[in-house]
């Protein structure tokens, strides 16, 4: 997993059935440092975020399945949580 | 899953049997702004209505083969959807 800031939202009418109904948003890969390191998902949103929301994203088929409730679906991407706060000891950061 | 551009098509008339009547393209990754970014690939058209120009997303690994009406297939891209706008915040 991963944090992530919502960065956008994308809009898709003709997609892979597993995706019908599903909210998809632009996520942006955070650095230690909080800013975006560059990297991005598509992510099915499951916790109700939105633009600029700082996020959890599970990056992994399985557990994306397992979430979505679905046995078979190629998504892997998924925000499953709302970050309120991240505390990292000074001493565990190089730079 | 990453956006893509469509920007050409696969025919290979020999391949293993789980993979036929699927369509392959060759796709280039984007990053958010729609700018190229990394080597394009092969994907199977999991939409099947794709073609060059369009702004595709696709999924890689395993879970592009779950796209597929058979799901133990050689494929690790897959364009899973069409794309009609890409909206980001103005940061």
């Amino acid at each position: 997993m991963y944090i992530g800031q919502v960065a956008g939202t994308v809009v898709a009418t003709i997609k892979h059935e597993a995706f019908r109904g599903r909210k998809l948003l632009l996520v942006d890969r955070l650095g230690l440092d909080n800013q975006p390191s560059g990297e991005y998902d598509i992510c099915v949103d499951t916790a109700q975020a939105g633009v600029g929301d700082r996020v959890l994203v599970l990056d992994e088929g399985n557990g994306a399945r397992q979430v979505l409730r679905l046995h078979e679906a190629p998504i892997r991407a998924v925000i499953v949580g709302i970050v309120d706060d991240v505390d990292v000891e000074a001493c565990a950061v190089s730079s | 899953m990453q956006l893509a551009r469509v920007i050409g098509t696969v025919v290979a008339t020999q391949k293993y049997e789980g993979l036929q009547g699927i369509k392959f393209l060759v796709v280039q990754p984007l990053d958010k702004r729609q700018q190229p970014e990394g080597e394009p690939v092969v994907a199977a058209d999991a939409t099947a209505q794709a073609g060059p120009g369009e702004l595709v997303f696709i999924v890689g690994s395993r879970e592009a083969a779950q796209a597929m009406p058979i799901k133990f297939v050689p494929v690790d891209h897959a364009v899973v959807g069409i794309v009609d706008e890409v909206e980001l915040s103005k940061q």
